[in-house]
Formats: structure tokens, sequence, C-alpha cells
């Protein structure tokens, strides 16, 4: 079997026994890259000389004597977002206009998976500054579902999701605002996983909605998504909301089971006009819980209603601001102007497309002099009852189960006529971010015809990774979802 | 029109915004240096530059010196505040939104006591309270630099953690002003704040200013003024509007409210031309910060730390050592110079005898070597020991400071100098005849005016006796020497 089907944890069992070496896997990688990429269309940039002497540095450093202990991803090829900030790699966010910028730092998670080891690698398409639900408001190009060619891969990590499912990468960095990591893992069949607000540094993730967005990571299965949440979790003095938590050895905690464990299904996420297959499979996951000795209660999250149009005001709102820098000035895209104000027109203007410039209008919109307290201040009221709806429910359930998406992955084009039609996409991964608790998808059965992956969300609370991982890995014990892989 | 009278007929309502730069040794939101001076953009990093993916940390010393600051000012600090994005674009702004502070500022309300001895010296001890709305913090822009065909933004600045004082439209003319100005550099200078040097861009000054004759109770149109380099500048600014919008009132025009730019080589105000956007800062709570909620203990702590003020050092001195208010002034301006005054003082009974020596002789020695006064060459001890032999009558006043001068540029003490050149006042009854003797004798014609009647001659010959004796002789026992050797009664 090629070296790139490897998961995580076998490839470094591998690398530690010396029967592969990081160069090896790198060249695996790279050769699978050749192989799918034209049909998938995954990745914007890939600096092969720089993965190559990243993975022979982490030949030598194993050579020398470095312990796995100390060095859990040593020679590990990690794919990443194109929003993330790499050291001497473009940072573009799939938009032109940060065409040419190069980051000239790292971001923290990157800092800390290459002080695991890990071979950082990539730029990976996504929707505009993370804007969308299926990696087609990419300025770049499109990226195609594994397992139908026809249809998007979910987004906005899209890129991030397909790469993993096509075994184009053994773990690849996405970032969640709303569900841009869990609906793309459900929409390809992966593990996706969005920690808690804070449990990870936002510090060199471009930001969207600075009170939502959060890095996260695809993998083959929960055992690599808890090796590498144990690298990339933890406080960081440069982001002032990065919580001073404990990070928890989240691969031991994957074992337990969920004998005796209360599993939560919220009334609301089971409505009228669900896709009857992916209805179909989060019941029958929900009647495995059951199997394997867990309690399923109902519960109620009364104000999920609201849970998008909250969200569309919040984030839009934070995303107006965050975006104001892309101007021309320092760096990035520049179309000249008579003046300042005209330079700022032309070249947003050219460099933003019609999603990302409809989201900024919203958003200055609800802040504007007038509005702020009919939109976005009552927006972070309801937030504040939707966070209560789950605090409640986490008194009496430890986790909580849903669909990850309300269908399985559509067509290409299909919703791109509509924005709302699209925002809809989001109706079930949107409040875990309004909340700020955890959230993982997991593969849990597919569609007949075309054989489409379906997910299954598993909601924590918030810095409880621990368990959501273990529920997660309990039902994947049980179950060959993961192993399946997309017929390329 | 003479404007004097126009005034008495208006009521003027002044307000003041100031900008102080913060005497931090980093930037707000970012580890990089504050220095003021260093080439162009070499003073960032990704953070003050709004590079994509970067994220703000509150500099803690900028907020504990905000919050000294509010205290020194008689502010009500916050048990909760935080920071908001305040939006607009402008070419010197990194994020196109600045950081600052809009609805729950640090520090609340306060007040500041102007004292008329900064505009008028005969008015020392005369003051008037000024209202402060707020003081808040925020972080500092870019400097633009406008060249021939482009221009060019520094990022040095962008990110000095910068302090709004809001005053109290409170101030009733251009010198009430500048006196306040100069009232809370005094304060800020003292508190270690900042150094508030506006050469150095340091204190930054807005005003608003209204006019509005003095039976109308509703306020004038509020003129705001931008773009005075120093304190002279808004005075100069606020006089040069105050009569421009009476004399607009009394041709019968209307004002209406806008923005205007002091032009100090012109000496006028003009509307500012910039296209100003009607501003909708649209301001959110900022989500990269948390908020900020000062321990009730440890603010008291810091109201305990605080240095006293040099208005409270003015009136204590005044109280302690029975001095007039001008004197306190000189002495109270500054710590060392206090320090200096009161060390001294311990030594000498006559406190005003002091006073005058430090702010007459000392002070003008210590501008001129442009020292301090803790690093006078003259210790207090040392002024002390002079003091007393000018009090104890050994010296003559006019030796006395002779001896200064000389104490000032070797570091002798008093008693050497006045020993090695033998300038003891001299009583030997023998020597002043002597001297009294020869003056008579040389002066023929003040002695004959003298005896004819003129009594101011007296003084002319004392001055001679004075001379041949280079000043030390004792004045007193000169007189008495010269009466008797005239004949004359006393």
């Amino acid at each position: 079997m090629s070296w790139n089907q490897l998961t995580i944890h076998e490839a470094r069992q591998k690398l530690a026994r010396r029967e592969i070496s990081a160069r090896e896997l790198a060249e695996a990688t790279l050769e699978r890259i050749r192989a799918v990429e034209p049909k998938i269309q995954a990745f914007v940039h890939l600096d092969e000389a720089d993965l190559r002497a990243q993975a022979d540095e982490a030949d030598a450093e194993r050579r020398s004597g470095a312990s796995a202990e100390r060095k859990p991803l040593l020679g590990i090829p990690v794919a990443v977002k194109d929003l993330i900030a790499v050291q001497g790699q473009p940072c573009g966010c799939c938009s032109k206009i940060l065409s040419g910028y190069i980051s000239p730092y790292d971001a923290t998670v990157v800092e800390k998976l290459r002080a695991a080891g890990a071979v950082i690698f990539g730029r990976l398409n996504m929707d505009e500054f993370a804007m969308g639900s299926s990696t087609e408001n990419s300025a770049i190009q499109v990226t195609r579902n594994p397992w139908d060619l026809e249809r998007i891969p979910g987004g906005s990590s899209g890129g991030s999701a397909a790469a993993v499912a096509a075994a184009e990468a053994l773990a690849a960095l996405g970032s969640d605002t709303g569900g841009s990591i869990r609906q793309p893992a459900a929409m390809v069949g992966c593990v996706g996983i969005k920690p808690s607000y804070g449990r990870v540094s936002r510090y060199g993730l471009v930001a969207f909605a600075s009170s939502l967005d959060q890095i996260g990571h695809f993998a083959k299965d929960t055992r690599d998504a808890a090796i590498v949440l144990g690298v990339i979790a933890g406080h960081d003095p440069r982001d002032s909301t990065s919580v001073n938590e404990p990070v928890a050895d989240y691969e031991d905690a994957l074992q337990g089971g969920v004998k005796g464990m209360k599993l939560g299904l919220p009334k609301e996420y089971f409505v009228e006009g669900m896709d009857k297959e992916v209805e179909a499979a989060v019941r029958a996951a929900v009647e495995k819980y059951r199997e394997l000795g867990a309690q399923i209660l109902e519960i109620s999250l009364p104000h999920t209603d609201y849970a998008v149009a909250v969200y569309y005001i919040i984030a839009t709102a934070e995303a107006s601001a965050n975006l104001a820098r892309f101007d021309g000035v320092r760096y990035g895209l520049r179309v000249e102007g008579a003046d300042p104000i005209e330079m700022y027109n032309r070249t947003r203007g050219a460099g933003f497309g019609a999603e990302v410039k409809r989201r900024i209008i919203l958003g200055t919109y609800v802040l504007s002099g007038g509005y702020y307290d009919a939109y976005y201040l009552r927006a972070q009221k309801v937030r504040t009852l939707i966070r209560n709806d789950f605090l409640n429910a986490f008194q009496k359930c430890d986790a909580i189960l849903t669909p990850t998406a309300p269908t399985a992955a559509f067509k290409i084009g299909e919703k791109t006529e509509d924005p709302l039609q699209m925002y809809l996409s989001d109706v079930f991964t949107i409040s875990c971010n309004l909340a700020g608790l955890c959230g993982i998808s997991i593969p849990c059965g597919f569609t007949k015809n075309p054989k489409l992956p379906i997910g299954l969300q598993i909601l924590g609370k918030p810095f409880d990774e621990a368990t959501i991982l273990r529920v997660a890995h309990a039902y994947e014990q049980a179950t060959d979802w993961h192993r399946q892989r997309a017929p390329l | 029109m003479r404007c004097r009278f126009c005034l008495m007929n208006y009521e003027i309502t002044i307000g003041l915004e100031m900008h102080v730069q913060l005497k931090t040794a980093s930037k707000m939101f970012c580890g990089c240096a504050t220095a003021f001076g260093a080439p162009p953009n070499t003073q960032v990093c990704p953070v003050c530059l709004g590079l994509p993916g970067v994220l703000p940390v509150i500099n803690a010393e900028a907020v504990r010196k905000t919050i000294l600051t509010g205290l020194m000012l008689e502010a009500r600090i916050a048990g909760h505040s935080k920071f908001d994005r305040k939006n607009y674009y402008y070419p010197d702004m990194p994020k196109n939104y600045q950081i600052s502070q809009y609805d729950l500022p640090l520090c609340l309300g306060g007040a500041l006591e102007l004292d008329y001895g900064f505009v008028d010296l005969k008015r020392w001890g005369e003051k008037k309270r000024i209202g402060i709305a707020r003081v808040h913090l925020e972080e500092d822009v870019g400097k633009l630099t406008h060249f021939a065909g482009d221009s060019g933004v520094d990022f040095n600045r962008a990110g000095v953690p910068l302090m709004e004082i809001v005053s109290e439209p409170d101030l009733g003319s251009p010198d009430e002003a500048y006196a306040f100005l100069a009232a809370l550099k005094e304060v800020l200078i003292e508190g270690g704040v900042s150094d508030c040097d506006m050469e150095k861009g340091q204190v930054r000054c807005d005003v608003n200013v209204s006019v509005r004759p003095r039976e109308q109770k509703e306020f004038g149109a509020k003129i705001e003024i931008k773009n005075m380099n120093t304190f002279s500048g808004v005075r100069a600014a606020l006089k040069y509007e105050v009569q421009r919008q009476v004399r607009a009132l009394d041709r019968g025009e209307k004002l209406a409210q806008e923005t205007r730019r002091w032009d100090d080589a012109r000496g006028a105000t003009e509307p500012m031309r910039t296209k100003e956007f009607a501003h909708d800062y649209r301001y959110f709570p900022e989500p990269d910060l948390l908020p900020i909620q000062p321990a009730r203990d440890w603010v008291e702590k810091q109201r305990a730390g605080l240095p006293e003020l040099p208005a409270a050092r003015r009136a204590r001195l005044a109280r302690q050592y029975a001095l007039g208010h001008y004197d306190a002034a000189m002495l109270g301006g500054s710590a060392a110079l206090a320090r200096y005054f009161e060390e001294t003082a311990q030594h000498v009974r006559n406190a005003k005898a002091v006073a005058n020596w430090v702010i007459n002789d000392l002070q003008r020695q210590l501008v001129a070597a442009k020292l301090d006064a803790s690093r006078s060459p003259v210790p207090p001890r040392a002024l002390a020991e002079l003091v007393s032999l000018v009090e104890a009558q050994t010296i003559s006043g006019t030796t006395a400071r002779e001896v200064f001068a000389e104490m000032f540029a070797s570091g002798k003490s008093a008693g050497a100098i006045v020993a090695e050149k033998g300038l003891a006042r001299i009583r030997d009854e023998t020597q002043i005849e002597k001297w009294c003797a020869e003056a008579i004798a040389a002066n023929a014609k003040i002695v004959a005016d003298l005896r004819g009647g003129k009594r101011a001659a007296l003084n002319a010959l004392k001055g001679q006796v004075m001379k041949l004796s280079r000043g030390q002789a004792d004045a007193a026992q000169v007189e008495t020497v010269l009466k008797r050797q005239l004949g004359l009664e006393g």
C-alpha cells in the first residue's frame, strides 16, 4: 500500500522502526498529489523543494536521536489551509487581494507543529476569506469532492478536507467559524474537529470573525485527530482570547467507551424537510450508541431557529472590520488611484469576490449608526441565550449528537445562485461557534446513489474535547465507515 | 471696532482634548520600541503593521499609567472597562480601525485646578477648577509625509500608547486654556506618565470653542480647531478664533458648527479643506481583547503611591514656610527644586531668605549650566552655610553673591572662600576710622555738599568708604564713624 494511505499513528510507528523515512513519506505524498490533483484541485500552492528539505531534516533529526516523546509528529506531513500564516509561504486566503503576499511569520499552530517535528507543506484551497460552504467562492479554483468529482467538497476548508480524503496529506489544518471544518469533513467522509473557542491560538489565522474563528484539523480517524489536537492546543500569550486550560492527553482519553454516558439529541435538529438518507444514517448511529451502552436523551435547544440570523449579523460585522486592512497600502494587490480613497475603492473592488463584498456590506450596515442596537447588540444578546441553551443541556448530558449537515454533498453550481440557500447548509454547525463549544464530525454512512459520505456531529462542553473524542472513537471502533476510501 | 469691548458682551466656552503619548518602553499592543527618531519603519512588527493574522496584546504598564493619570485628576476608575474598534479608513491606519475606548473608558469624571500664575506671574495662587470628562486609552496611528509626487507612511508611531484626556467645556478664555494645559503638563510629568514634549509629538491638542451673547442661554455653534503644535499656538489660535467669532456675531452673521485648521505661519484659522466624511465610526467591542477589571485594592495601592502633585506642593510650601504665592510657585514647580529648598531651609531659620537665594541665584546658575537642582554643585547644606553667614552679618549681601558664584564654579564651601579671600565683614574700628578719614580727605566736594545740608551726600561718602573697603566694611559702623569724624549729629 502506498505510504500516503497510512494514518498518522501507523506512519509514525513505521518511521520510528525505520521501515520508512520521512523523505519516502514526502515522496509518496508528492506522487499521490501528482496523480490526483488534476481531478481534485485541492492545492493552490505547493513548494516541493521545501517539503523535501523539511523531510530530510526530520530524517536527520531522527538519526541523531530525536525521540518520539519530544517530537510526536516527527516527519509527518501536515498540509495547511491558505489562511494560516507560514513563514516564507504565500498566505493568500484564496483571494486576489492578497496576490503576491508572503507571510514573514509563522502562526503559533505552525510553530507548535514544527516543534513537534511535523513537515508543514502546501496551501489548500478555500472559500475566499473563509466565507462560504462549498469552496466555490475561491478566487483561484474549484475543488472537487473525491467521492464525486461533480460535487463540492464542502467549505470553507474544502481543499483541506479533499486533500485528506484523497490521501494527499495525512492531516490538514483548517479553520471553522460556522462549520467550515465539520461540514466539509462530513461531505468528504473524514474526521474534522473544531476545538472550543480559546483552545487553540488564533495568532497567525487570518481573521474572519474574531469571536467565532478557531483553527482545527482534518484527519483519517479519531486517533490522528487526537494526536494533532494535543500538539496545537494550548494557551498562547500572543492571543488574548486563548485560555489557560491544561491540555489533556487526548490520545489517552480516547479509551473508555460510552457505557453509562448520556448523549443528548436536540429535537430542533430533527425537523421536517431533512434529507431522508441523512436522517436515517444519523438515527442508525444513535442506535449504535445505544448498543454500545450509552443512554440517549431528548433535549431541547429552544433558540436554534435564531442561530443562522445571529451568526450572519455577528460574523459579518466582525469581518467588515477584520477585512478593512486589505487596502493596497502595505501589502497585496494595489490598484492605483488619484487619491487614497480612489485607490481603496479600486483595489478592494478588484480584489474581493462577490460573496466577500456582500458580507462586508452587510457587516458594515449592522454596525452603522442607528442600527447597532437593533442588529449587532441584539444579536449578541440572543447569542447568550443560544449559549445558555447548550450549557443547560450539558447539565443533563455529556455530549450532544446531531447530523453535521442537512444534506450530503451537492453539485458544483447548485446553490451558487441563492446565497441564503448556501447559508442554510450551516444550520447544524453554526450554533457551536456561537456558543464557543467544541465539535467533531465523523463519517456515519453513505447515501445510496451516488455514494456520498454522511457525517455525524458530536458537540461537547467548552474545553471538553476529551469527551467528544472518546464518544467519536467508541463509534469509530464499532464501525468501518472511516476505513472506506474514495475511489480515485 | 475694538475687540476688547466686544468681548465683554460675550461668553466664551472652550473645551480641550489632549492626546498624550505614554512614557512606556513598548507599544500599546505589541513589543515594539517607542523611542522617538528612529529611521522610518524600523520599529515595526507584524502586529503594529496590521499584517494578516495578527492579534493585539494589552500593554499593562500603559493601563497602569492611564489609571494613575485618572487618580491624579481625581477621576473615578472604572471597575469594568473595555476596548472598542473605531472604524475608519486612512493611509496611516494599519488596520483601518483604531483600537480605542468608547463607552466604558478607564477613567470617568475628575477635575484639575489651573493656576493663573501660569499666564501672569503676579497671579500665582489664583485658581479655577476645570472639570475632566474622561481619560481613556488607545493606540496612535502612523505618520504621513508628503513628497513631490507621492506620500509615504512611517509606522514607527503606529501602536504607541495614546492617552486621551477630554476636559469639560469649563474654560472661559484663551489664557485659561493655556494655564490649564500648563497645569496638566506638570501633573503628567510629575506622575512619570509622559514627558509632554510637544516638539517630539508627545502631546497633541484639539480645542473647541463657542461664543454666545451673555444674555443667551443656549451655547453658540461649537467650532473645532486642529493643528496647533505648541501651547502658545493653542492660545494664539483661540485668541484669533474668539475674535473672529465675536466679529462675525457683531456683524449679525450666523456661525455654523465646523472644523477649522490653525495656520501658525499666517496666524489664522481656516476651514479644513480635507475631505472629512461624516464620521460614523461604527464602534463595537474589540473581540480580540478581554475587558479590564482593575482590582479595588490594587487601585488603592496606586493611589497611595502617587507623588505629591505640583499644585499641592506649592500650597504646602506657602503654608509650611510662610511664603507668598509667587515664591511658593517658583520653588514648587519642580520636585527637585522644592526638595532642595526644603533641605536647605532645615538649617536656616529665615525661610524667606533661603527662598530668595534658591529662586534667584541658584536657579539662574542652574539654568545657565543646564542642571537640575538635584545635580547642583552647591549642595543644600552648603547654601545653608552661606545664607547663615549673611544672616549673621558676617558678610554683606553683595559679597555673598560673589561667594555663591565662586561656590557654584569651584564646589568650595562658603566658609572656605570667605576665609581664603578674607571677605568677612570688617568691623575693625581702627581700619574703618582709617578708611573714613581717607574718603573724607579724597572727596572734598561731597563733604562740602554734606555740610551744605545735602543729606544724600552722606550715602555717596559711604559708598566711597565701601569702595575703599571693597564692600566689606560694616555699613552701619561706617555711617556712625563718618558722622563722628565730620561732627554731624546721629
